[in-house]
């Protein structure tokens, strides 16, 4: 079974198509880096995936189930462009809210090991309005993947992180990858999200016109595919 | 659908415990609250019985003006950070995210209205103490259905330009029903001349407004949130 | 194929208008009681009927519109819901000018006054709202969410106007009592479908319109991500 399984998708906004019939398969273990200029339609596939929007036509399967799927929203972890926590809850009180959402047997064992995988544990009372961007950053990380989700939804993940954050994304994904985590992420920043990526797909005017294997030359120069596959210029 | 129900109410206490944390709407919906309990002191000047006449009309529309202000925050609540998304892809239904926040918005017009009702009391020398379990029904009532309401038009209007405007002109009208029953319960119990048969058909009126819709908003609201 | 049925049903709504009003104003007899201006029930009434009409097919189409997510239901719930609105304020001032005339005041809260009063303030709702959402699906959505809500609430102020300490002065129902003499039948069958086929004709040119609205919108939406 396929961990993502994107069939001809069509979303439209009014008439006006933001994705045109785009399809895409990943195998479960895959990193899948989806690349695409500004409005190609990135957000608007992830946000399908997540299930925060459902397609006009076509079928999006997750883990062989429609992404709206209560049981599969459980094995799924999103990380938007919002950082999804409440500024007037403590650290460790939004993340033992999203575990109870998450129905996890346990919210307040994995709120107070996540705070810890993401250096925040001395914090963890502390209210999110109180703490740095960077830690707020890492918050999100924690909340986003509290519950070891079996396929992971990044929308432009890395954009705009600091340092510290950057390596704690990285030690998740790579952890989440090492115990056969399916990972999806959009990004701009070519060239780390070729460093993790197993495969890549293109997304151009709301269609994927390329998706394979993430190759030799991809990693040497990150514009290789936008000239090899992208429209001309 | 005990999962569901569970969900909503972890959803509820977290609307309700940051809510009192920071107290914005509670602040600005009972302040408001009460400068309409003395406005309407100045437009009206009532001997004692005329003044337990309109006492249930009063009553509401301060009621529903602060209740505007408390539901308007409901999903607006959920902006900052984009947690509407996160509560949405979450394994919770969308019935159980819109009940939690409607659970939510009512604990919150009730404390409003519980500040301000012995203040109504003082000011206009009205005594309500004598009716206060069936008068608790009715606001009880009329408070469900102002907030149910109120939290579906919050989400209708979540992401819409002038959202402050919108609500109240999408709310009231459809109110209306529900106002009029509690208004002219409200005003019979506090003149101390409610009929029972009277009495059976405003509880009527307030519970099929509060199934109708309750059971319409449960129903409708995947399709406002999941667009 | 659509621009015809505008023109047929606009010329058949025109031409049974013109002459029903003949028949009404020069062939009928002057009502016992009240005179002239009796003659208002013509409009007042099948406005009314029409209305209703549009409404319930425009909580049809936006019940549909949930379940197919095809726009066309929601141009035909817009179109028809502006027209229906349009009929309402038809009524309220056809009753307004009667009540002043029979009953001396230009308003009364009575049953159906205040019904349609808030029938006319629900819908008001829908359309003010509809232009300030900018996605079209979007829009759509949250308009047949809001055309639900509003229809849902009618039965509910029928209900409420019922209550005890709501009084009621409005002419009783003389159709479903059979008190409309059987002169006046016909034109008053016939005054409803003019309602129904100029309010059609309207509706028709208001989809042509909405489909080119949405035409432009992703057009301009193409432009951008270019």
């Amino acid at each position: 079974m396929l961990a993502v399984a994107v069939d001809r998708v069509w979303k439209y906004f009014g008439d006006y198509p933001a994705l045109r019939g785009a399809s895409l398969s990943v195998e479960p273990g895959a990193c899948l880096a989806l690349l695409g200029r500004n409005g190609a339609g990135k957000t608007t596939l992830l946000r399908i995936l997540a299930g925060l929007s459902k397609p006009g036509q076509g079928e999006a399967l997750i883990l062989g189930a429609p992404s709206r799927d209560e049981g599969v929203r459980k094995r799924i972890g999103y990380l938007g462009h919002g950082i999804g926590v409440y500024d007037d809850l403590s650290a460790v009180e939004n993340l033992r809210l999203f575990g109870r959402l998450m129905e996890m047997e346990n919210p307040a064992r994995a709120a107070d090991s996540a705070l810890e995988r993401v250096g925040l544990a001395n914090v963890k009372d502390g209210l999110a309005r109180e703490f740095s961007r960077g830690m707020r950053q890492r918050l999100a990380i924690a909340r986003a993947f509290l519950h070891d989700p079996d396929v992971l939804f990044l929308d432009e993940p890395f954009t705009s992180l600091d340092d510290r954050a950057i390596a704690v994304l990285q030690r998740i994904l790579s952890e989440a990858q090492a115990r056969g985590a399916t990972i999806v992420m959009s990004t701009h920043q070519i060239r780390e999200a070729m460093e993790l990526a197993s495969q890549v797909a293109l997304l151009e005017r709301g269609r994927i016109v390329h998706a394979g294997e993430r190759t030799a030359e991809m990693l040497a120069d990150p514009t290789w595919l936008y000239r090899t596959f992208g429209e001309a210029q | 659908m005990k999962r569901g129900l569970l969900a909503a109410l972890s959803i509820a206490r977290k609307d309700l415990k940051t809510e009192l944390r920071t107290k914005e709407s509670l602040n600005a919906s009972a302040s408001f609250a009460l400068v309409i309990l003395v406005l309407f002191s100045f437009a009206f000047d009532l001997d004692r019985e005329s003044i337990y006449a309109i006492s249930g009309g009063l009553l509401w529309l301060v009621y529903s003006f602060a209740g505007a202000l408390i539901v308007n925050r409901s999903f607006a609540r959920e902006l900052p950070n984009d947690c509407l998304d996160v509560l949405i892809a979450s394994p919770t239904p969308a019935w159980s995210l819109f009940l939690g926040k409607a659970i939510a918005a009512f604990f919150l017009l009730l404390i409003v209205e519980a500040i301000s009702l012995p203040v109504f009391g003082l000011f206009y020398n009205i005594s309500w103490t004598g009716v206060f379990w069936p008068l608790l029904l009715t606001i009880s009532l009329a408070t469900w259905g102002i907030t149910v309401v109120g939290a579906a038009f919050s989400a209708v209007t979540v992401n819409v330009r002038l959202r402050e405007l919108m609500l109240p002109v999408l709310l009231y009208p459809v109110l209306i029903p529900l106002l009029i029953g509690g208004m002219g319960m409200t005003t019979q119990l506090l003149s101390g001349n409610m009929a029972a048969a009277d009495r059976n058909q405003y509880l009527r009126q307030l519970i099929a407004f509060d199934a109708i819709y309750t059971a319409l908003a449960v129903y409708l609201i995947e399709f406002v949130l999941v667009v | 194929m659509r621009e015809k049925a505008v023109y047929a049903c606009a010329i058949a709504g025109i031409a049974l208008m013109v002459w029903n009003l003949h028949t009404i104003f020069m062939g009928l007899p002057n009502d016992a009681l009240q005179g002239f201006i009796f003659r208002i029930i013509f409009i007042h009434v099948p406005a009314t009927i029409a209305a209703y009409c549009f409404y319930t097919v425009a909580l049809v189409t936006s019940i549909l519109f949930l379940a197919r997510r095809n726009f066309v239901y929601d141009s035909i719930s817009v179109a028809c819901i502006e027209v229906a609105t349009v009929l309402i304020l038809v009524n309220l001032v056809t009753g307004s000018i009667w009540g002043r005339n029979q009953w001396g005041v230009w308003w009364a809260w009575d049953l159906r006054l205040t019904t349609q009063l808030m029938c006319f303030l629900l819908y008001l709702g829908y359309l003010l709202v509809r232009p300030a959402i900018t996605e079209p699906t979007q829009r759509a959505t949250l308009s047949a969410f809001i055309a639900i809500f509003a229809y849902a609430d009618i039965p509910l102020v029928v209900m409420a106007i019922r209550l005890p300490n709501v009084r009621t002065q409005h002419p009783g129902p003389v159709l479903e009592t059979g008190g409309l003499a059987p002169v006046y039948v016909a034109p008053f069958v016939i005054g409803i479908f003019v309602m129904l086929l100029i309010g059609t004709a309207l509706i028709l040119v208001r989809l042509q319109q909405e489909s080119e609205q949405r035409e432009i919108d992703s057009l301009r939406r193409e432009l951008h991500a270019l």
